[in-house]
């Protein structure tokens, strides 16, 4: 017997069927729709946090205070310890201290109310050089940043975010206009170009002054210590380079050792891991419940084709009787129960592929589906058709011509 | 029309033709059983189903084997249909000792040799009545449009022909034994074997079915029927009585024994 004929009975019997095979590939649909959303959901969100961190700038070292490595050094002035200085920050800007390191930004951050003709906002307001525009990888939207004779000025100027801007003064372009940060007023001088959020939070909304005007006015009690310190490598193979350089010219200038160091270094890449490795938990476990529910619709498999053996033991004997071999009875029964499971996966990928078109915009979070996913899924279908099969097929293979037919 | 010559459909109606006993072995019957015993064991209880049962029978013979309920008739057609093995004896089906075969040579001893027409008709409900008759040549491995040729000829020759495409449901019992006479004749096999196959026909569907048999008896196929009603096993060549798994008359081995008693 051919193996298209074994398809072609196998399809019969199946269509026959219909109802009871639609059940069961309802199982195995259910499965696979189920592990390809969850998997694609924790995908999206690893991919969502990964170009976020990515925005932060391009080849980026962060220097945050004190020796915890955990994100909330790059959300900037969360830390209590005050072990970085504007002296770090210009040490690490010198070529001959830290070849690699291209430009270097340090950084403090406050949240403060902002006004403007009787429009009250409450933002973080940025105290930084004129370099963290190159460094944060950021363009101007109208306008222009404050340069390196108004930073040593202390100008009371001030470059706002797309969202503060528009908060503070509508649809209206601010440059050129006043605001009030603690009581001091600030001439607006450029509106950044939006890059929307990152992991440290809405990147346009926000307000930059120069770092001696923030230290002046906005936060006095800081002194010379900043919150981090951004530093961009020259290169993408300079990273590595760049990272040794910074981290020794720290060590030695706090004067302490590298298992006793007062500040944090971490890598752009390194962030990215730490984000994801949480989505990722999120995603196996999620990706197991799912696996299991696909477990589930494998024996169903099983017990439906336990069941259809034992409704057509006659059909087994006749068919024995008319000269089937039992190598022939058992590729039928496994050519049908990996039908079911082929059926049940495509089926369940075009749901699964359905439910990633649908759900970004209900749910607000990214789904990815990749071929790869798709194709492991038809995949898996089939061995779990294939696998449940095995038994059931065995059974009907095994069985005598007589008793088969003696049965009623 | 038919690809395989080894399936050269059915044979002129001259009985002549039929029987060719090789060259070789002229007198070797079709099929032939010596001191055959079957024993069913269900735990400790053991039922001798059949004890010591010889029989032979030559090419183109038509014989009827009758006995009552229990007897051991079914028994002893699937033995000899290759669909169970004897416990004891040897069953030697054209001239090959059938005890020796493997399961998958026995399935294709059956496709290829064997014709059975059973009591419940045995046709699968969901299927024409061409798709249930072409199935023993799926497993002869034929194409498909030269199964359904062949199909359509055999129901053609057992007077179904404008009854292809009905399911087994929409036929009545007669028609649905006259469509597993054709199954059983699509191969063109040597043996014909019967199991009541009027058990469950009334004496219209009786009369043509023992007709259709009584043509192929004629065309020289060699027949064996179980049967327990007199006038069916009167259709037959000769005859043979199964009482508690042995015949009971040897003088009926070899001549028909009739009414008289
Ligand atoms: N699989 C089996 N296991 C145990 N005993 C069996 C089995 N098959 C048949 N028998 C026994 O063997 C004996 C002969 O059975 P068989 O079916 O051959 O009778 P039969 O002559 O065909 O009867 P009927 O006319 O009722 O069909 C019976 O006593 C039966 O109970
Ligand atoms: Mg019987």
């Amino acid at each position: 017997m051919s193996w298209l004929e074994t398809l072609h009975t196998a399809f019969d019997a199946i269509r026959t069927r219909r109802m009871r095979s639609a059940l069961t590939m309802l199982g195995i649909l259910i499965g696979i729709a189920a592990v390809m959303l969850t998997v694609g959901l924790g995908q999206g969100a690893q991919k969502q946090v990964a170009s976020q961190i990515d925005k932060l700038g391009s080849n980026l070292l962060i220097v945050t205070p004190g020796s915890t490595t955990s994100l909330t050094g790059v959300r900037g002035g969360r830390g209590s310890a005050t072990t970085l200085t504007t002296a770090d920050a210009a040490m690490l800007a010198d070529r001959s201290v830290a070849p690699d390191v291209k430009a270097v930004a340090a950084t403090s951050s406050t949240q403060t109310s902002l006004t403007a003709n009787a429009t009250n906002w409450t933002t973080s307001v940025v105290g930084t050089t004129p370099s963290w525009l190159q460094v944060r990888a950021r363009t101007m939207g109208s306008g222009r940043f404050f340069t390196a004779a108004e930073l040593a000025a202390a100008q009371p100027e001030v470059v706002l975010g797309e969202t503060t801007a528009q908060e503070l003064f509508g649809a209206r372009d601010p440059v050129g206009e006043q605001v009030t940060i603690g009581s001091q007023p600030f001439t607006i001088i450029g509106v950044l170009a939006t890059v929307g959020s990152t992991v440290g939070g809405d990147q346009d909304d926000q307000a930059v002054v120069p770092a001696t005007t923030y230290a002046n006015v906005v936060s006095p009690t800081a002194g010379t210590s900043v919150a981090s310190i951004y530093l961009e490598a020259a290169g993408q193979d300079a990273l590595s380079a760049a990272y040794q350089e910074a981290n020794n010219a720290l060590l030695t200038s706090h004067g302490v050792a590298e298992t006793a160091s007062d500040f944090t270094l971490s890598s752009q890449e390194s962030i990215v891991q730490t984000a994801t490795s949480t989505s990722r938990t999120l995603t196996v476990l999620l990706g197991g419940i799912a696996a299991i529910s696909l477990l589930v619709g494998g024996i169903g498999v099983m017990n439906i084709m336990l069941v259809s053996v034992t409704e057509r033991i006659r059909e087994i004997g006749l068919r024995k009787a008319l000269g089937a071999t039992p190598r022939v009875i058992l590729r039928q029964f496994l050519t049908e129960a990996s039908m079911l499971g082929f059926a049940g996966g495509v089926l369940g990928l075009l749901l699964g592929m359905l439910g990633a078109a649908v759900l970004p915009s209900l749910i607000g979070q990214p789904v990815t589906v990749s071929a790869v996913a798709a194709v492991a899924a038809i995949a898996i279908s089939v061995v779990i058709g294939v696998v449940a099969g095995v038994y059931p097929a065995g059974r009907a293979a095994r069985l005598s011509p007589i008793d088969a037919l003696r049965s009623e | 029309m038919s690809p395989d010559p080894a399936y050269a459909l059915f044979p002129d109606p001259e009985p002549a033709t039929r029987p060719v006993p090789g060259p070789d072995l002229p007198t070797e019957p079709i099929l032939r059983l010596t001191d055959v015993g079957k024993t069913y064991r269900s735990g400790a209880l053991a039922v001798e189903a059949l004890r010591g049962v010889t029989l032979s029978v030559d090419e183109g013979d038509f014989v009827a084997i009758m006995g009552p309920s229990g007897s051991g008739k079914s028994t002893l057609m699937h033995i000899l249909g290759c669909l169970d093995v004897p416990s004891t004896g040897t069953y030697r089906l054209g001239g090959e000792d059938v005890s020796t075969m493997k399961e998958s040579q026995l399935a294709d001893v059956r496709n290829r040799r064997i014709g059975f027409v059973f009591q419940q008709f045995n046709l699968l409900p969901t299927m024409s009545a061409w798709r249930n008759v072409e199935l023993p040549l799926v497993y002869a491995g034929l194409s498909r449009p030269a199964r359904k040729a062949r199909a359509v000829e055999a129901l053609a020759r057992v007077g179904l022909a404008d009854r292809i495409d009905h399911r087994p449901g929409e036929l009545s019992g007669g028609q649905q034994q006259r469509v597993s006479v054709a199954r059983a004749l699509v191969t063109d096999p040597q043996l014909i074997l019967a199991d009541e196959p009027t058990g469950n026909l009334d004496s219209v569907s009786t009369e043509d079915v023992l007709a259709l048999f009584d043509e192929l008896h004629e065309q020289g196929r060699t027949i064996v029927l179980i049967t327990h009603e007199q006038d069916v096993a009167d259709r037959a060549r000769r005859s043979v009585q199964i009482r508690d798994g042995q015949f009971i008359d040897a003088a009926a081995t070899h001549t028909r024994v009739g009414a008289a008693t």
